[in-house]
């Protein structure tokens, strides 16, 4: 029996386990251990020097799980750089003399039928009807759980006392461990959508409205961003976020040509991996009459810093400010705090000038 | 009417395209000077500063040239194949041009391969915009191509000659790995491969070599590499393995390709060349870069006296 890992990202490790364990009924699948300081700091001690944060994080979590015993990794692929890590990385764990299978998901292996054909070599017995029924729901698991953190991300501002969304998510991740097909899987969702939308709300007379756009792994990784969502909700932020995995799987692609048209005048051509979607869910959320948008990315995320001169410009057209931050291995929380502290204050002095 | 041609990044790959094309046009070109400090300024002050220090050196080269000329040529590239993409910087560049100066005129031309736009398409439109006939912007295409490809070839075939020369009696030979706009740029690259003649070595380059074998044989280092420009630069290296005493790679600071790309080949092939990386930032500092290249030759230099004397095998 193999150990199979893979990195985790934000709570999206809970469908993937489900799928690897549903297709590889033999082996065992253990998700790398949650991201902290030491996977960050294990990651960049091997990294290549200007390599992006989130190369140093899976890096990391790879190590972490080698520790513990893994010897199938699982690596992804992306519009950017990331289609490369699993190569790179691959070279530097041997070199630390791990003895391991990496399984690339990129290039050709994008997608469910790439994925199915990586645990068929693993030794998958499951026939294709049967995994086409397992990729769907694990897919239906990936929509629910988007749509629910959607839900409380929007209003995690709004409950008061806090602490019952938290409690209420951390209940439905556990359930969802449960689920072994689309009836129990509706059973469970349909139990905690009712309960989190019950939840009470009182909403305040005065708060600001911030969307996030950037990067998908600093916007979706928690620790990445140093928990911002959370702070952001104790400064009385209510949040708008676009990107989650549901979107960038599927929605992403088919709305490609309009996310494109949205992005006009800003936008003649696409602008790479994300860079287009944050030009125009910015310029959304400007027309939308949004207090500010905070863009987020690791240092270095090439399509990002594409789009910040022409965020720079809908912001100066839309009179919208925008706060950017780059994450790498040093930064520190105390430095993003202050920062978000001073974009509160601002945004709420501009505010009331203008309710004068 | 005269069209700029900025002197930056993809200037180096397709000159000789650019220049005929627009002469068999019948426009004039205007080229922005060599980089020089001034224009590395105003490219830095025009940009976010974590852009890449190339693309800041392609903004102050556009800056030079707005109000000098009709149009300003800025192309967009986005992929050449499903496993021949670029740097997502190349995906922007018009856009992030278009949004800086706002005012500047532009011409552009797009390569995508997943919309199906090739080059030929992106020139004709361009003929259209420049109000010239179809069939003499077809020709000036035509013969612009066949000039670079001639071009291309000439280069190459110099660089094999200098390579079948009979390693003893001939200077070490080093291999510049770098994208063509920092090898040939007149404040990143081109201050190294003077430095390493100098030191009575002979400098070849990575970009002069076939281009096509080259993307052959980068699969042999790393099968998994999907940007066509960095499998052309690592391609070299197999190449001319046998005939090279030493590769230098020269990044310019953060390049996202060459940070993964240049890490993997130095670890993969560790055993066969001494190799050394040198990262250029906007902090010109010559002094440390030449101690680096200076040391770098001591040690071509001690393992070429210890091959003559065959106190080493050959694989060490």
């Amino acid at each position: 029996m193999r150990t199979i890992s893979f990195p985790r990202m934000a709570n999206y490790h809970v469908p993937i386990e489900f799928l690897l364990k549903s297709l590889l009924p033999g082996e065992r699948v253990l998700p790398a251990p949650p991201v902290t300081r030491k996977t960050l700091e294990l990651g960049s001690r091997y990294s290549p020097d200007f390599a992006c944060a989130p190369f140093k994080y899976t890096l990391g979590s790879f190590l972490e799980a080698l520790q513990e015993g893994a010897d199938v990794l699982v690596q992804t692929a992306g519009g950017c750089r990331l289609g490369y890590y699993s190569e790179v990385q691959r070279q530097i764990l041997w070199g630390l003399g791990y003895k391991f299978e990496l399984v690339n998901l990129g290039g050709n292996e994008f997608g469910p039928l790439g994925m199915y054909r990586a645990c068929k070599k693993l030794g998958c017995t499951v026939g294709y009807g049967r995994a086409a029924y397992y990729f769907a729901l694990a897919f239906r698991m990936t929509a629910i759980l988007d749509e629910l953190e959607g839900y409380i991300r929007e209003n995690l501002v709004f409950e008061r006392p806090p602490g019952r969304f938290e409690s209420l998510h951390g209940e439905f991740l556990n359930e969802l461990k449960n689920v072994t097909g689309f009836e129990s899987l509706r059973v469970i969702g349909g139990k905690y959508r009712r309960l989190i939308n019950s939840v009470e709300l009182t909403q305040p007379e005065e708060y600001l409205r911030v969307g996030l756009v950037g990067e998908l792994y600093s916007l979706m990784e928690p620790f990445c961003n140093f928990y911002m969502e959370k702070e952001l909700a104790k400064f009385n932020i209510a949040l708008k976020r676009l990107i989650n995995v549901t979107y960038l799987l599927f929605d992403k692609k088919r709305l490609a040509s309009r996310t494109l048209k949205e992005a006009r005048p800003f936008l003649k051509y696409e602008i790479g991996a994300d860079g287009t979607d944050s030009v125009a869910y910015m310029k959304l959320l400007a027309e939308r009459g949004y207090d500010g948008i905070i863009h987020l990315k690791p240092f270095g995320c090439t399509p990002e810093v594409n789009a910040m001169p022409i965020l720079q410009n809908i912001s100066a057209e839309y009179k919208i400010p925008v706060l950017y931050f780059s994450f790498d291995s040093q930064t520190s929380e105390t430095g993003i705090n202050t920062r978000l502290e001073a974009f509160r204050d601002m945004l709420e002095m501009r505010r009331k000038l203008r309710a004068k | 009417m005269t069209i700029g041609l900025p002197r930056a990044l993809l200037y180096y790959r397709y000159s000789h395209l650019w220049e005929n094309f627009f002469t068999g046009l019948g426009c004039d070109t205007l080229t922005s000077p060599e980089t020089n400090k001034a224009i590395v300024a105003e490219g830095a002050r025009c940009c976010a500063s974590e852009c890449c220090l190339p693309s800041k050196i392609y903004m102050g080269h556009v800056r030079w040239l707005t109000g000098k000329c009709d149009y300003i040529l800025v192309p967009r590239l986005e992929g050449f194949g499903p496993r021949d993409k670029v740097c997502v910087k190349f995906n922007a560049l018009y856009d992030i041009v278009r949004n800086t100066f706002k005012d500047a005129p532009l011409l552009d031309y797009d390569i995508d391969h997943k919309r199906g736009r090739g080059e030929l398409a992106g020139f004709l439109r361009m003929g259209a915009k420049l109000g010239r006939p179809f069939f003499k912007t077809l020709a000036a295409y035509n013969s612009a191509r066949g000039a670079r490809q001639a071009e291309e070839r000439l280069a190459a075939e110099r660089q094999d000659s200098l390579m079948r020369a009979r390693p003893e009696v001939t200077v070490p030979k080093v291999l510049i790995v770098s994208h063509p706009y920092n090898t040939h740029d007149n404040m990143l690259g081109r201050p190294i491969a003077e430095h390493i003649r100098r030191l009575g070595a002979q400098p070849v380059f990575a970009d002069q070599a076939s281009s096509a074998e080259c993307a052959r044989l980068a699969g042999e280092i790393s099968p998994s590499l999907y940007w066509t420009f960095n499998k052309e630069l690592v391609g070299a290296i197999k190449l001319y393995e046998k005939n090279i005493d030493g590769v230098v790679f020269v990044t310019a600071f953060p390049c996202g390709q060459d940070a993964l790309v240049n890490e993997l080949v130095m670890d993969k092939l560790k055993h066969s060349t001494p190799m050394i990386n040198i990262v250029l930032d906007e902090i010109w500092g010559d002094a440390g870069i030449q101690t680096r290249i200076e040391s770098f030759m001591d040690i071509i230099d001690a393992r070429r006296l210890k091959y003559e004397n065959n106190i080493i095998p050959a694989h060490g």
